[in-house]
């Protein structure tokens, strides 16, 4: 699997990698391109087609994942790089009995979105966003969620289940 | 070659070794940028070097005299470091406002600066453009440059420098520690970057093979009074159409003694104003000082047709963020 | 109560949030392969030479496809679909050697991965020759009357009484020139096709469609085939607004792959590639005059509008429609002419015409009414059509009226200090402002088939779509009341072209004409089965099944529009008020609040309806402050082609949404009552937040978006004015 690049002194120069993803707590062996992102490696080689691709250029936000517990743009990371990290993806975020999680119930009694495709990546960076203790009012809301862009202009209603789950969580 | 190549880096001297020997060879931590032009095929590397792993350049170390950031620093570890909202305003101010929260949790301060341009045309690969491919002219010049600069251009390049971080460590006299297989050397923050006279695609002053290990950021009464303001064409997530990172000490009769003013979204690299800051030492503090100063900010600015407003908006901007670090004193 | 008029949750909530909605490039069919694009770099002429030895010799490619190479196909005569421009010839991708525009695919790679696919793309070496085009620049000086076989749509000109007798005697008059930008769509699902040929010659696509009869219809043409031959499926669309109308040329590319390849191939479009594989919102250049008499009654409106086309198709839009209409003028004349580009073709996007009509229109309005004195409500007010004047008809229904009323004292109009620059508030420049909206209120024959089972569920079917707006959730719930199930009994299916025929899922007309087959359905469906059973009133159609031992029982059911538009004029109509704060020294604006009440007749479910609405306002926002495709003359293209320098509202930029739908039913239109509500939330907000800027600056700026630097290059002209 090696190439011409394979003249880096000590450098192990791989042009393919075998690499171990820990997806939802499930490790998942795959071999890719270097270049593959993890995003591609969700989507095209694990099928997990809950998160999104916008732009693949991070630039939206429909992609975002956990990083070992930290929201990250997962077009902006190379698969090999997320090796022996926690990915959680929005088909991890459920309860043990498979329940949804309060921020995705939030989204539906409140109609976080209408097309759908950029909910699970605001799902996910509401949840860090919350984590992180960004939700104390509507403008920190705002400000912190301005990751992730909602073409359908759900804004107003996203920021409002935010804002509900977040009280839930401090009570 | 069968696509990119990646390598860990077992070493920082490794790291180092391998970046001298191969021109196509780029370091990767963070890769917010790295992997936009890699997708976009704009100036792709070859060969990445991931330094992720390198333990050694996560620290942040706040000492009496200086703090000390590791260049795998991520950008939100800064934002939530306590002690140095309080040492630093302006560069966390700075952080705060770039990006996304996201890339903020990938994005090092290693890289930040050195990220590229958002020039238009340096952005899509089909088109000319002396940055990406020398020799081939610039489209912004006459082109579509409501985002170019005003400061620091040439005949050849008049791309903005996009980083928010840089500005403030400019204004902050902040300095980076390089590395290399020659040892270590440590630059001024305000020569990391050059101009692009007529060699534009020679954006650092960092040597073949050099990397950024860290940098030193001296603690002083002016890093602490200090403030960054961005406009910008949306409320977040963003570069800067303009922004200024200032500071001031003021004596106890309120008359500056010292001030440090740098701008971001408006020139060719961070940039520093001596003037503008020469014309506030040893006066009062107060918002006809701050206008009559900041009026100074366009000496020796050039507009080129759809950035001409910067003209306009770079005095009030700087204006704007003295009067705001004031209303703290 | 009937669930009709509740606001219940959506039923395609919990896939949506749980990442489980499928949308076009996530279906794995067996063996699927990849493909790549390679885009021409001129915006005119001729691919001179190919060489593909270096893409060709990476590892997994299967193959390059260019036009020396790639089928000729037949490409059929099509009857032109409605969504299709009415003159000029669609770009046929490979099949010869033109270039119509830089962006244009050129050729094709398909590989056992995306990154090999993409990687050898970007190694296919070609050369172009440039030749001499229609042009890169928008120049009026060019323009042309659109093609005939258009004009019935938009016309060339056209006048009722003598406007420039009444502009003459006009005691107030104004007159500007307002100039809408490239606007992009910018869906966040990247648009997408999979196709898989079977061994019998049958295609099926999965694809981001609007329309999916459409597509089959169009691809079936393109290679020969019957309609039966081809199937599309489309269950979750990501966002469309009008971008997935048209079967673009990318789906006959992934199509055409999957036949060369014998496999199923996914071609996904970059964001880039999407500002050159699909279309825009037209660059569109308007100048209004208009004249009142002293106590602001209307006397002439002249509207003339120069709309950028490519130069391979006639597209055009009802810029003008709403010009004879919303206003009872004395006299009105319009005047429509196209400017041909060397670009790609422009479409439909939400509100097409009347948003970019109204922006103008609404703020010569305003112009108007300062001119006079008057409040700019009452202006509108005083000039309130009773009649659509332009076709000489009634309305069917209006409640235009009611909109203004609501919506102002929603707003707080009358807090509003009629001196420009009078008011502020935290350092900040403050303004209100207002404007109208309307959108021509249409419906189109549509089908479904529903089954009733004896367990009582019920399942209806139709090849309709759902962008968002919640069809999946509005149609089970017309279904539902008419069955009298409970919703969670009766599932809704749409986004397969082998289902019962629909209209476009657009123009705001799928529940007009969608829903009323859904209750022509379920009604005879009820009717058939309580005859079947010789059913007593009273008795549920489910007892009558079970009584007659039948599992289920289906009909088939349509409806279709009558003579309704020959007696009657529709529209629904709506009223935006808008707040902005202006940074007085750096020039920023901020829109703090914008409230907007809407006729749009029977609303089936307010709380998707009132998504759809904020929805609208947002987009408005980003028409007002900062969207514009940014052209480069000299290139032929437009060089912000991505989510970070094209930029549409984020969080930060949206504070207070109030949208409110005002008592409204109209039965004349269609048996729901219904009038349709997408395109009426986007159309006005651009105006009423200019509107606004003016009132807290003293700048008219007529042209968007009004970012930053316009603001500040107009305060020149604006301190050169006399206070």
């Amino acid at each position: 699997m090696q190439d011409a690049a394979n003249d880096a002194g000590d450098l192990d120069v791989r042009s393919t990698v075998d690499l171990t993803l820990a997806v939802n707590g499930e490790d998942h062996r795959l071999e890719v391109p270097a270049r593959t992102t993890l995003l591609d490696a969700l989507r095209d080689r694990l099928h997990l087609n809950g998160t999104k691709k916008g732009c693949g250029i991070g630039q939206c936000g429909a992609c975002t994942v956990l990083l070992d517990g930290q929201r990250v743009n997962a077009c902006l990371v190379l698969a090999v790089m997320a090796e022996g990290r926690h990915i959680t993806t929005i088909e991890g975020l459920h309860g043990p009995a498979g329940e949804l999680h309060p921020l995705q119930q939030a989204f539906i009694d409140h109609d976080g979105f209408q097309c759908g495709y950029c909910t699970p990546g605001q799902i996910m960076s509401g949840v860090a966003c919350i984590a992180e203790g960004h939700a104390g009012s509507r403008a920190e809301i705002r400000q912190h969620m301005s990751g992730n862009i909602c073409r359908c202009g759900a804004y107003v209603n996203i920021v409002a289940a935010i804002e509900a789950t977040a009280g839930g969580a401090d009570r | 070659m069968s696509g990119l190549g990646y390598a860990r880096a077992p070493s920082l001297a490794g790291a180092v070794e391998a970046l001298g020997r191969h021109a196509g060879a780029e370091i990767v931590a963070g890769g917010t940028d790295l992997l936009q032009r890699l997708e976009e095929e704009v100036l792709p590397p070859e060969l990445l070097i991931d330094i992720t792993g390198l333990d050694g350049l996560r620290a942040i170390e706040v000492g009496e005299s200086e703090v000390r950031l590791g260049a795998l620093v991520r950008l939100n570890e800064v934002i939530d470091y306590e002690a140095l909202r309080a040492a630093f305003p302006a560069i966390v101010e700075a952080l705060a406002v770039t990006a996304s929260p996201q890339v903020r949790n990938l994005a090092t301060v290693g890289g930040n600066p050195l990220q590229k341009t958002r020039c238009l045309y340096f952005r899509d690969r089909t088109t000319p453009c002396n940055r990406r491919e020398p020799g081939t002219g610039c489209s912004a010049l006459q082109g579509r440059n409501r985002i170019n600069a005003i400061l620091g251009g040439s005949e050849h390049c008049i791309a903005t420098h996009p980083s928010d971080f840089a500005v403030a460590m400019t204004a902050l006299d902040a300095k980076a520690v390089l590395a290399s297989t020659r040892g270590e050397r440590s630059l001024a923050f305000a020569d990391l970057h050059r101009l692009p006279g007529d060699t534009p695609q020679h954006e650092y002053n960092l040597r073949r093979g050099e990397i950024i290990k860290g940098y030193i950021i001296p603690r002083a009464v002016l890093a602490r009074q200090s403030h960054y303001l961005k406009v910008r064409d949306r409320g977040e997530f963003e570069w800067a159409i303009s922004s200024a990172a200032v500071a001031l000490e003021l004596d106890m009769a309120g008359t500056i003694v010292r001030a440090r003013v740098a701008v971001g979204g408006v020139a060719t690299k961070p940039w520093r104003l001596p003037q503008v800051e020469f014309a506030l030492r040893g006066r009062p503090a107060e918002p006809a000082v701050f206008a009559s100063a900041a009026s100074l900010a366009t000496e020796g600015a050039v507009a080129h047709g759809d950035n001409a407003y910067k003209l306009r908006l770079l005095p009030r901007t700087v204006a704007r963020a003295l009067n705001e670090l004031r209303e703290r004193l | 109560m009937g669930v009709i008029g509740q606001p219940v949750p959506r039923v395609d909530g919990p896939a949506k949030v749980a990442g489980k909605a499928t949308y076009a490039a996530e279906f794995h069919p067996e063996g699927l392969a990849y493909a790549a694009t390679v885009r021409a770099t001129v915006p005119h002429g001729r691919v001179a030479s190919f060489d593909t030895t270096g893409a060709e010799a990476l590892p997994g490619v299967i193959a390059v496809l260019t036009h020396e190479n790639a089928p000729r196909l037949p490409w059929q005569p099509v009857e032109q679909a409605p969504v299709d421009p009415g003159g000029g010839e669609q770009l046929k991708p490979l099949q010869s050697d033109r270039i119509l525009f830089a962006g244009q695919p050129i050729a094709l790679v398909v590989a056992e991965s995306q990154e090999a696919a993409r990687d050898a793309a970007s190694r296919v070496r070609f050369t172009c020759i440039a030749e001499a085009g229609a042009g890169l620049i928008f120049d009026p000086a060019r323009a042309r009357p659109p093609s005939e076989g258009t004009q019935e749509s938009y016309p060339a000109e056209w006048e009722r009484g003598d406007t420039e007798g009444a502009l003459a005697a006009s005691a107030v008059q104004v007159e500007g020139d307002y100039l809408q930008p490239r606007l992009y769509h910018n869906a966040m699902e990247p648009h997408a096709t999979i196709a898989a040929w079977d061994t019998d010659g049958g295609l099926t696509l999965w694809d981001k469609s609007q329309w999916v009869d459409n597509f089959r219809d169009q691809i079936a043409r393109n290679f020969g085939l019957d309609e039966n031959e081809v199937r599309v499926i489309s269950p979750f669309v990501g966002g469309a607004f009008g971008a997935a109308l048209r079967c673009w040329p990318h789906v006959t590319l992934a199509a055409m792959a999957a036949k060369v390849v014998e496999r199923p191939v996914r071609l996904e479009l970059t964001r880039r590639e999407l500002y050159t594989s699909i279309g825009f919102r037209p660059q569109t250049l308007q100048n209004v005059r208009l004249g009142a008499d002293g106590d602001g009654r209307l006397r002439g409106i002249v509207q003339t509008a120069w709309g950028l086309t490519s130069a391979y198709e006639d597209y055009g839009e009802e810029v003008l429609d709403p010009t004879g209409m919303l206003y009872d003028a004395e006299s009105a004349k319009t005047v429509y002419r196209l400017v041909e580009v060397d670009t790609n073709t422009p479409t439909p996007m939400r509100g097409p015409g009347a948003v970019t009509g109204v922006f103008a229109m609404e703020m010569a309005i305003d112009e108007l009414a300062d001119a006079a004195g008057i409040d700019p409500l009452e202006f509108r007010l005083r000039n309130y059509a009773e009649r659509d004047r332009k076709k000489d008809l009634p309305f069917s229904s209006k409640a235009l009226r009611d909109c203004y009323a609501t919506a102002a004292r929603r707003f707080g109009w009358e807090k509003r200090n009629p001196e420009r620059r009078s008011m502020r508030a935290d350092g900040m420049l403050v303004g209100y402002g207002m404007a109208s909206a309307v959108w021509p209120a249409m419906r189109s024959p549509a089908s479904v088939r529903v089954r009733l089972f004896a367990n009582g569920t019920a399942v209806v079917r139709t090849a309709a779509s759902d962008m968002g707006p919640g069809t999946y959730t509005s149609m089970t719930q017309v279904a539902a009341e008419m069955l009298d199930l409970p919703m969670e009994r009766v599932t809704f299916e749409l986004g397969d072209s082998t289902l019962p025929m629909a209209p476009v899922h657009g123009g705001s007309m799928t529940m007009a004409s969608v829903g009323s087959a859904v209750a022509a359905g379920c009604t005879r469906l009820c009717q058939e089965i309580g005859r079947l059973g010789d059913a007593k009133d009273g008795e549920h159609p489910v007892e009558t099944l079970k009584r007659l031992r039948r599992d289920s029982f289906e009909v088939e059911g349509k409806a279709e529009p009558g003579k309704e538009a020959e007696t009657h004029s529709s529209y629904a109509f709506g009223a935006v008020f808008a707040e902005v704060r202006v940074d007085p020294d750096l020039g920023t604006v901020r829109v703090s609040r914008l409230v907007g009440a809407y006729d749009g007749g029977v609303i089936v479910n307010p709380r998707t309806a009132r998504s759809q609405a904020i929805g609208g306002m947002v987009q408005g926002i980003g028409m007002a402050l900062m969207e514009a495709g940014e052209w480069d003359e000299r290139l032929g293209r437009v060089m912000n082609a991505n989510l970070a320098e094209y930029l549409v509202p984020v969080h930060a930029d949206i504070e207070e949404l109030d949208a409110v739908f005002v008592e409204s039913e109209d039965r004349i239109l269609n048996p729901l009552g219904v009038k349709g509500i997408a395109e009426i939330a986007l159309c006005g907000v651009a105006p009423a937040i200019a509107n606004a800027v003016w009132h807290a600056t003293g700048l008219r700026i007529r042209e968007l978006p009004l970012t930053p630097d316009r603001l500040l290059m107009a305060e020149e002209w604006a301190e050169g004015m006399p206070a």
